[in-house]
């Protein structure tokens, strides 16, 4: 039978430090977590930027990704995203009783390989066992800090007039995947979320050019949502050209099926720039070069017009309004 | 061959948008009858490729937005009968009753489940035998089909704890009733794709006839839209109404026999309360008397106070192509997706939520 995990690996005691010795510590050792201090301590010197994120995804293990590897480029990105370079993360992981111990490790190999791609430590973490029912099989937090680079100043409230609106990719990926393995609406595609560490992404772009002045990932909401945003931020109006944003074909044929705009479905791997429009040729080559960039566009521009609104010229020449996710994303009953 | 952006294409939209212009010399109306199609036409902002000769009405075609408030109180009610458990699609959830909601009855401790398909129900019924599975059944005659499926089912593997409350409604006879009532002068109707890929596009006949009104089915991209705009514009200035099919990669004159014949075995035709119209005759469908141990209505009774609408919502006008979205004072000031008054905000078919997501940039001027 599968082993799986018993109200008392969180009591404290025994099967407590198993689990934490045999199922996080070999994969995540480094000197600062291997310590099992109270806390972890590490030197860094300049600016920090320090962000904490939850994930409850369901289901855990969709195609392209699981929660922990999502827990990981998450905080990442959100890091990346005030042009930080991310450096330690926490990770507190509450689990359900009689969640597969086989599934924990499989979830912990994922948390290893996100951070070693996005070069991070977890230097402190924790975990708890809640009864059956409690939670929803595994629900993981992350913190990060990371240090921003002197002369970088990324802020959603930063762009300007004129700026240029660039996209990393292909919008939609990750929530058609997921929404693909969910209960009662599987259908089968080849399609993968594209959930990613982007830090390096906008460490090269930074390389390129400073002048980059907003950085976000567009998550839950989508790219509609997170432009929605940084026009409030920054109190300007966008306009986006529908056929500059790259969407793949399966996202585009699920959304179409499901009765859903692409521009309100979730990345976990995307970010959308607000850069001077001198870089913005500069920024869109280097980007381009980079894995996670690779069909990186530029979507539209900052206009003084309509403060704090996004306007998009439709694939068929005219405007509308583009207003943030409202509710849920619902496929259509007729 | 792709199989989308064919009927995304920016210039043949354009050319057809020239094509109706030239076209188009009468002052006309039309109406989109459903909310499918009233999402794409905003989204994709064809109101403002149209001529201003050619207004767009939105019609009550979102099954969401029909549901009467008395029919949403009966589910609520049932929903708080013991060992119940209630499922329906999602925008359901959400809708205000006279009293409450599915959604503040759930949090309250109902079991209410949102699924995406009736199959889901029966399984759900299945895996908890000791409680009574309902399906709140809405849908036009699109969804109508699998819901026979789904009772026909039930009844093959000798399940006990499912039960539908039929709540389907049939497409020709609102038409029917909006064009008697005379309330809006139509010129021409774009009739559903997805109803008629069901029942064909015979049963509109009479509207040409009987009321010299065009009809044209159409699918929901885009250039779809437009041809069918073509043709009603063409069939409105030759002065010849009739029934035609633009949408032929979806609709078959005799539409799908086999959907209507599951449809015919279990359903009985009957009257219908419609929200906005009041009761139209023969426009539902209910459950007909040898499925009838699957018929929540007659298995389980329920106390309901009288019903009242939400107080300045006009959702009813909306239904009927009455009033537009921006005419009523609620609309973004009370009633938002998040808070919503009436259904028409709350169902991703519904006019108000076209109207409030995607906005054309007219409306900045308002704001």
């Amino acid at each position: 039978m599968d082993e799986s995990i018993l109200l008392a690996h969180g009591s404290g005691g025994k099967l407590s430090h198993e689990l934490v010795e045999k199922k996080f510590l070999p994969f995540l050792a480094n000197p600062a977590l291997s310590k099992l201090d109270d806390s972890a301590i590490f030197e860094t010197s300049g600016r920090l930027a320090f962000t904490t994120d939850g994930y409850v995804v369901n289901p855990i293990f969709f195609p392209g990704g699981d929660i922990g590897k999502l827990a990981v480029c998450g905080t990442v990105n959100d890091l990346a995203m005030n042009g930080a370079r991310p450096l330690y993360l926490s990770l507190s992981a509450i689990i359900e009783e009689g969640f597969l111990l086989r599934e924990l490790e499989r979830i912990v190999q994922s948390i290893k390989k996100a951070a070693e791609e996005a070069g991070v430590s977890i230097i402190a973490g924790d975990t708890k066992v809640v009864n059956r029912g409690q939670a929803d099989k595994l629900f993981v937090t992350t913190s990060g800090v990371g240090i921003v680079p002197p002369g970088v100043d990324i802020s959603g409230a930063n762009a300007r007039v004129g700026d240029k609106v660039l996209l990393s990719g292909t919008v939609g990926d990750h929530g058609i995947a997921v929404m693909s393995q969910r209960e009662g609406l599987r259908f089968s595609m080849t399609l993968k979320s594209d959930c990613a560490p982007l830090n390096k992404l906008v460490s090269q772009m930074l390389e390129v050019s400073p002048r980059i002045h907003c950085l976000r990932d567009p998550t839950r909401g989508g790219l509609a949502t997170t432009l929605n945003e940084l026009a409030r931020q920054s109190n300007v109006g966008i306009v986006l050209e529908e056929v500059q944003i790259p969407v793949k074909e399966e996202v585009k044929a699920a959304c179409e099926l499901l009765g859903l705009d692409p521009i309100y479905v979730a990345n976990e791997g995307k970010l959308v720039a607000m850069v001077d429009p001198t870089s913005a040729d500069k920024i869109l080559a280097r980007m381009r070069r980079n894995h996670y960039g690779k069909d990186a566009a530029i979507i539209g521009e900052v206009t003084k017009e309509h403060p704090g609104k996004v306007v998009m010229r439709t694939k068929l020449g005219p405007s509308r309004i583009v207003d943030m996710l409202t509710g849920e994303l619902l496929p259509r009953i007729c | 061959m792709k199989f989308i952006d064919e009927y995304q294409d920016n210039k043949l939209a354009q050319g057809l948008a020239r094509k109706i212009a030239k076209r188009s010399i009468k002052t006309i109306r039309l109406m989109e009858f459903c909310g499918g199609h009233t999402h794409a036409i905003l989204r994709h902002g064809i109101r403002q490729l149209v001529p201003g000769t050619v207004e767009m009405k939105s019609g009550p075609g979102c099954p969401v937005c029909v549901t009467a408030t008395a029919d949403l109180d009966k589910a609520i009610a049932m929903a708080q009968l013991p060992h119940v458990i209630i499922t329906t699609f999602g925008d359901m959830v959400r809708v205000p009753g006279s009293y409450s909601s599915l959604q503040n009855a759930k949090a309250a401790g109902a079991d209410v489940r949102v699924v995406y398909s009736i199959m889901d129900a029966v399984e759900i019924a299945k895996a908890n035998p000791e409680k009574s599975v309902i399906f709140i059944g809405i849908g036009f005659e699109t969804t109508a089909p699998t819901i026979a499926a789904s009772i026909l089912k039930a009844r093959q593997e000798k399940m006990e704890n499912f039960y539908v409350l039929s709540l389907n409604k049939l497409t020709p006879p609102v038409m029917k009733a909006l064009l008697d009532s005379g309330e809006l002068k139509l010129d021409g109707i774009v009739c559903p794709g997805h109803v008629s890929v069901i029942i064909g596009s015979h049963p509109y006949e009479f509207i040409p006839k009987g009321y010299g009104v065009a009809c044209v089915i159409s699918g929901f991209e885009p250039l779809d839209i437009l041809l069918c705009i073509d043709k009603l514009v063409e069939q409105i200035e030759k002065g010849e109404p009739k029934v035609e099919i633009a949408y032929p990669r979806g609709v078959k004159p005799e539409g799908n026999r086999k959907a209507r014949r599951l449809m015919e075995d279990v359903f009985e035709v009957g009257e219908a309360n419609w929200r906005g119209i009041g009761i139209v005759p023969k426009s539902g469908l209910r459950i007909k008397e040898k499925y009838e141990r699957f018929d929540a209505d007659k298995a389980f009774s329920v106390r309901l106070k009288p019903s009242k609408e939400p107080k300045g919502c006009r959702c009813g006008d909306v239904i009927r192509g009455a009033a537009t979205p921006l005419e009523c004072k609620l609309f973004r000031e009370v009633c938002t997706p998040e808070s919503p008054v009436g259904p028409c905000m709350v169902s991703s078919e519904g006019a108000c939520a076209a109207y409030y997501q995607y906005g054309a940039t007219e409306d900045l001027r308002d704001s």
